[in-house]
């Protein structure tokens, strides 16, 4: 059965040029890039070469890049790396629709370190309060904590305008970009940001990669305490092979921007515009402007996330209820539920997540396979009757 | 992906009895769209109490489309007095079982069940006895003792697992776990 993926923001496919990129360093190239001798240098070379690359994509300096082993680990070090630097501070904030990695790490801290923590809300286009989070800024606050682009939704916070006012406060600020790299264009220098985090995963690099952007001058204390490796930002021998197709990845997704704003976003409207059109009672989750080009969030009243998804896999079609992380747990999405979006069809809420290598062919196929799912669940829901929610 | 048995995949994709049931004189209703599952069970019974017919309307996951079809046919052909001795367990032994995390599927289709019998004989069925702890999910402390008793749960995820309970909003949690401590110390007494 042919696969038709459209879970890109869950992961994606590790491009054919990362994989090339890679394969000398799995076999011949194996030394230490740390090592004094040249046959270890060549791995370090090539580090120094994807560090440039990562740095491209996001309008860094190399020396700000460190490389980690995912997005949580990114997120996890810049939180405490800040919270670390300002010992005296004891509150933090963050939004209440973040990915769990600082979602749970900041109800940790809350916990059993005594922060204060300010969850700011959204409104039901999955905006953010800007008003909240504002007021919230205090000579106690030691780091705000927002994601650039909602994993779930695709909904994207005005990352530039919040960083401006952080920077007047004198309060880090960190964003989780996971989600907005390589979808939309990031510029660490316009933006503004202290730090920021990104994975390998998510554009088409191999699983087991991240990195964290920290703005040169700032006060960095390791997550990871080891070895001299990153400038001793991050101790532990190098993943080199996956920070060199990660490199490869970041100069790909620079290139191919441009295509997300055209040719991806184009099929995704195309999906929308179908599901919205041939099937009733459904409705799109967030912002339809201020959101990523390649995510759909649409929820189907009176039917189940999960039941629609296995359907859907019998057809080859991989998607998401919720967020992929979530999927072992049987609660409508925290992200859904800060929305407000009704019971009715939060619970029915699937995320298809486009890539460049989507094609309109696909999106046809989705769309054939979707309608009659929906209509064989809603006709044994006993919310559904006569065309109706009930 | 959940680890879901041949035969629950086989009930989720091609369930038995689906729809209304015209001549049913017996319907028990469960769960709501704010839970996330609901499971509307129509039976038709005859003169001598058996179940010659049942069906049902269902809102849910595959786990809970697949218990509801199990149902039906289980109770197809019993009489009341035997229907009503089934359990949750019977429905998920029916399937082959079902992934901890979705016991609450197979209650949900015995809690239906209870209803309709109920709703048959013409019997009110009364507030639930004891303090509701989730109001989210409408459970009672003597339900969530009594789950903790019957199944050896453990933790407040095992009781969640089983009864949604403290699946909501989460307020409960730390009631939950008061609950279970208290069981397992008397259980511990008793010994």
């Amino acid at each position: 059965m042919k696969i038709v993926y459209t879970d890109n923001n869950a992961t994606t496919k590790v491009a054919d040029e990362v994989i090339q990129e890679m394969l000398p360093y799995f076999g011949e190239f194996y030394g230490n890039p740390s090592s004094m001798h040249t046959f270890g240098d060549q791995v370090g070379k090539k580090i120094k070469e994807a560090r440039q690359r990562v740095a491209d994509l996001i309008n860094a300096d190399p020396d700000e890049i460190v490389f980690t082993s995912c997005g949580t680990e990114s997120d996890n070090s810049a939180v405490y790396s800040a919270i670390n630097a300002y010992p005296g501070r004891k509150h933090i904030i963050t939004s209440n629709v973040e990915h769990p990695a600082i979602n749970n790490l900041f109800k940790l801290l809350k916990r059993t370190k005594g922060y204060e923590v300010t969850f700011v809300p959204v409104d039901k286009k999955g905006l953010l309060s800007l008003d909240v989070l504002y007021k919230s800024l205090s000579d106690n606050t030691a780091v705000v904590s927002l994601m650039w682009a909602n994993n779930e939704t695709g909904v994207l916070f005005p990352i530039e305008e919040i960083a401006q006012k952080t920077r007047e406060k004198g309060i880090l600020f960190h964003t989780d970009a996971v989600q907005a790299a390589g979808k939309v264009p990031i510029d660490v220098r316009t933006a503004g940001v202290d730090m920021l985090s990104l994975s390998g995963h998510k554009i088409h690099a191999p699983k087991g990669v991240g990195v964290l952007y920290i703005k040169k001058g700032l006060k960095f204390s390791p997550f990871l305490i080891g070895g001299h490796q990153e400038k001793g930002r991050r101790g532990g021998t190098e993943n080199s092979v996956s920070i060199i197709g990660l490199g490869k990845a970041a100069e790909l997704a620079k290139e191919h921007l441009p295509l997300m704003d055209t040719r991806v976003r184009g099929l995704r409207d195309y999906l929308q515009n179908a599901l919205l059109e041939k099937i009733s009672s459904c409705s799109v989750n967030g912002d339809l402007e201020k959101r990523l080009p390649n995510t759909l969030s649409i929820g189907f009243d009176a039917v189940e996330g999960e039941s629609i998804l296995l359907m859907l896999d019998r057809e080859g079609i991989c998607a998401s209820s919720g967020s992929a992380c979530t999927s072992g747990s049987l609660d409508p999405s925290h992200v859904l539920m800060a929305m407000q979006v009704p019971f009715k069809s939060a619970h029915g809420s699937i995320r298809f997540s486009l890539s460049h290598y989507n094609t309109k062919e696909e999106m046809d196929h989705v769309i054939a396979a979707v309608v009659p799912v929906i209509e064989k669940l809603r006709a044994m829901s006993p919310f559904w009757k006569d065309g109706k929610v009930i | 992906m959940w680890d879901y048995t041949d035969k629950v995949k086989d009930h989720f994709l091609r369930p038995r009895n689906v729809g209304e049931l015209e001549g049913a004189n017996a319907i028990g209703e469960t769960g709501s769209l704010n839970c996330g599952d609901a499971l509307r069970l129509y039976l038709k019974v005859n003169e001598n109490e058996r179940i010659v017919d049942a069906s049902f309307m269902t809102f849910g996951c595959a786990s809970a489309v697949a218990s509801s079809s199990a149902l039906t046919e289980i109770i197809k052909g019993m009489t009341l007095t035997e229907a009503a001795k089934l359990t949750n367990e019977d429905i998920s032994d029916y399937l082959g079982g079902l992934p901890r995390e979705k016991m609450h599927c197979s209650v949900m289709g015995q809690s239906a069940l209870k209803k309709a019998i109920a709703n048959y004989r013409g019997i009110q069925i009364l507030e639930k006895p004891g303090q509701v702890v989730c109001e989210c999910f409408d459970v009672t402390d003597l339900e969530i003792t009594d789950a903790v008793k019957k199944n050896g749960l453990a933790t407040t995820e095992d009781v969640t697992n089983y009864l949604k309970a403290g699946g909501g909003c989460g307020k409960c949690l730390d009631r939950i776990e008061e609950l279970i401590e208290s069981v397992i110390l008397k259980d511990r007494m008793i010994k």
